[in-house]
């Protein structure tokens, strides 16, 4: 650690204890979150690997590199890591973590060891779920649907109480984000100088702690379900496997906006930095996050409209799904708007954040299409539908994580990256995304289902494509790992605001001392407000 | 509700009165998570309800409608009582209320021994969860393995709920013996009520549930 020994770091977080023990057992919110952002970065990479897997088996049609059970559950591995272990609790506990208590002025999270709790219980939750992947594996989809999660012979029970367990790190995040929010603030920091992203890991937090308890009673009935014969879901026994749908859904729909609603912070923290501007409307992106955690929990049915429903409860169900699109375009017009006549400089968290505009921009389009029930019915388990989830899910948050990565890397280490490399990665991401998945779209409207593991010749040339673009995606993210491990180390010193930006959490040192601020702040100048000089700033 | 507190408060907050308030909010928001918890138990049942009316009605005749009701007032008796040992706390009669946090976790036992005493019933019934038993040959329609599975499934969660209720109660008596608990910190006690009334409010919706609707 001595290695980021920068002018001020003798306070700073990082080096003010060095020993094991003062990490591992830390109630030191920067600390924990900076843990969380390691985990998640080697579950990403977990879950990146298998994807590579996944594609390259199908470069040929027919067996190329493993059998078609490996193949079932490598897509099962894919699908849990990526959504349960890296995209849900991705945002919210490494940056939230890191970063909320500074943005409100505050010396810590309200419940410090409830904090370092749910570090160590998302490190069990996914070792249990690793430890599946190694007892035999689980193949039933990222989804768990019954009757078919209750015959497998997998190791089902292992890989659900291990989703299970996660969502209490989820819940116990949620519960102190939100006291936090509430109690900690600085007296100067009202509601309506909250920094954007507060107020989207604070929608975050609402959505987790209502949303997941329901998927952890789910998950645990499962696992009854396939360990004891309890049979609520299964029709062999009399169970009901559209009401696991219900209620699996009533919870993964939402937790959807658990993945988009921190990213959307993450844009809405960039954009002003970038374009040296306030946002358009503030009210109107911090209101938005609360519509869409609202309307979230409404929308649940549009994943069942095959399923057995109503031709009513489907338009209803529809409608309410496209209400998702007004407040997402309300935000998507407040970012654009507040780029308009912006003094912008493109460095690299802004590329991303463009990414992120076209392909969330995209996938949302293609998401109201699914929403209606006339087409769903036809790309309903195709690729199309994994192509519009990959550009939402993961062009929404990954890119945006990518984004908050780099925008706050000096933020949280003290030290620079390389810009040259950080754009031309940035563009490399974004291509071998597009080019991964958009061919998805044709193959799925096409005919070609999802989780299949063979394919006609014909779709050959559009696999290949997609095969392709994983390669480049997965070249640009190894090279980002390269370069951000060289700065680690070697970098140059950052500097306390190295973007000029005016949120309160570049009004501290890099890396911030262990208390956040080494005197009392001042928060009279806005979040947002490029009229005046901050204090201590040539200017 | 809230007098100024007086106690040395953790270093990240600004004064006593913040943490009280923090630790009361952080209790309410986990409540909500937690009726989220059984309100997923809750749809199941609604959910099977409306399509085995009959199979449930011919259940809830079954079920020990007197221990059930007994255990009902049990709870009733020992959440009355954990309110007045916030109250008594909180007027400095700290005798009074260590000895209202004692019966309260007594109660919360002899909630559970009847609560065991009824499982016993049902398996001399025949009645096990996931439709296993000898009555589940006599009654065989769809509907009763569904609502004694629930009736195992939602109790059974409830019971572990008990226990941890009981145990923080105990945390609580132990802080009021040694000190720690006190007339200025009497925001730990109430935080531990609050759950114990979370506790007492789903039997309250189990109860005409599952013995006598």
């Amino acid at each position: 650690m001595t290695a980021l020994a920068s002018p001020r770091a003798r306070s700073s977080y990082l080096v003010h204890a060095t020993t094991l023990r003062s990490w591992a057992l830390t109630t030191d919110h920067k600390r924990i979150g900076v843990m969380f952002l390691f985990a998640l970065l080697a579950m990403l990479a977990l879950g990146g690997i298998f994807a590579m897997a996944l594609r390259l088996e199908h470069l040929t049609p027919g067996p190329t590199i493993m059998t078609a059970m490996t193949y079932n559950r490598m897509f099962t591995l894919h699908g849990v890591t990526m959504v349960w272990l890296f995209m849900i609790p991705s945002i919210p506990s490494s940056f939230g973590n890191f970063l909320l208590p500074i943005m409100v002025g505050a010396k810590d999270v309200a419940f410090p060891r409830l904090s370092l709790m749910s570090f160590y219980v998302f490190l069990a939750g996914a070792s249990l779920v690793l430890v599946s992947m190694v007892a035999g594996g689980i193949d039933t989809g990222w989804t768990f649907y019954p009757p078919y999660s209750s015959s497998t012979p997998t190791a089902v029970p292992a890989a659900l109480l291990g989703v299970f367990i996660v969502g209490f790190s989820t819940i116990m995040t949620g519960i102190n984000f939100i006291v936090t929010t509430h109690t900690m603030r600085h007296p100067s920091v009202t509601w309506m100088k909250m920094p954007l992203f507060v107020w989207a890991i604070y929608a975050t937090s609402v959505i987790q702690v209502l949303a997941t308890p329901v998927l952890g009673m789910v998950l645990l009935l499962v696992v009854a379900n396939h360990s004891f014969g309890w049979g609520f879901f299964d029709p062999a026994r009399g169970g009901d496997p559209v009401l696991y749908q219900h209620l699996f859904w009533f919870y993964s729909h939402p937790a959807v906006y658990i993945m988009i609603l921190p990213g959307m912070g993450v844009v809405s923290e960039v954009i002003p930095t970038f374009a040296r501007k306030n946002p358009y409307s503030y009210k109107a992106i911090a209101y938005a996050s609360f519509g869409l955690a609202f309307v979230g929990f409404l929308t649940w049915g549009h994943h069942m409209f095959v399923a057995g429903m109503s031709r009513f409860d489907a338009g209803a169900f529809g409608v309410l799904s496209m209400l998702v699109a007004v407040f997402s375009a309300i935000k998507v017009f407040n970012w654009t708007w507040t780029l308009k006549r912006g003094a912008i400089s493109l460095k690299t968290p802004l590329l991303y954040v463009f990414a992120f505009l076209f392909l969330f921009v995209f996938g949302g389009m293609t998401g109201v299409a699914v929403a209606t029930m006339s087409l769903d019915v036809h790309w309903h388990d195709t690729y199309f539908v994994v192509a519009h989830f990959h550009f939402i899910m993961v062009g929404g948050t990954l890119t945006a994580f990518l984004a908050a990565i780099h925008y706050w890397f000096p933020k949280m280490t003290g030290r620079m990256y390389s810009e040259r490399l950080g754009l031309l990665c940035a563009a490399l991401v974004f291509a071998g995304f597009f080019v991964t998945f958009f061919p998805q779209f044709i193959l799925g409207n096409g005919g070609m289902p999802r989780r299949y593991f063979d394919y006609p010749a014909h779709f050959q040339v559009l696999h290949v494509v997609s095969t392709v673009g994983s390669w480049i995606l997965g070249a640009g993210l190894a090279i980002t790992a390269g370069y951000l491990a060289h700065a680690l180390f070697r970098g140059p010193a950052a500097g306390p605001n190295p973007w000029g930006s005016r949120s309160f959490e570049w009004r501290t040192p890099s890396p911030p001392p262990k208390h956040n601020f080494e005197s009392e702040p001042s928060f009279e100048i806005d979040a947002y407000d490029y009229t005046k000089p901050l204090a201590g700033e040539p200017q | 509700m809230t007098q100024p507190a007086s106690f040395v408060p953790a270093e990240q907050f600004a004064d006593a009165e913040k943490q009280a308030h923090a630790a009361r909010l952080g209790m309410w928001v986990f409540l909500a998570s937690e009726l989220l918890l059984f309100g997923a138990l809750f749809t199941l049942f609604a959910a099977y309800r409306v399509e085995f009316p009959s199979a449930f009605r011919a259940s809830v005749e079954h079920n020990t409608k007197v221990l059930g009701s007994i255990n009902t007032a049990v709870l009733l008796v020992s959440s009355t009582c954990v309110a007045g040992a916030v109250h008594a706390l909180r007027g400095g009669r700290t005798k009074l209320s260590a000895g209202l946090v004692a019966s309260t976790a007594v109660l919360g036992a002899i909630f559970l021994v009847i609560k065991l005493t009824e499982y016993a019933k049902h398996f001399a019934d025949g009645i096990y969860p996931g439709g296993e038993g000898r009555f589940f040959e006599e009654h065989h329609v769809r509907g009763f393995s569904e609502f004694w599975t629930l009736y195992f499934g939602m109790t059974g969660l409830h019971a572990v709920h008990v226990t941890v209720g009981m145990t923080l109660l105990t945390v609580m008596l132990v802080g009021i013996v040694r000190g720690r608990v006190t007339p200025a910190t009497v925001h730990r006690l109430e935080v531990a009520a609050l759950y114990w009334h979370l506790v007492d409010i789903i039997w309250i919706f189990l109860w005409p549930l599952l013995y006598l609707a």
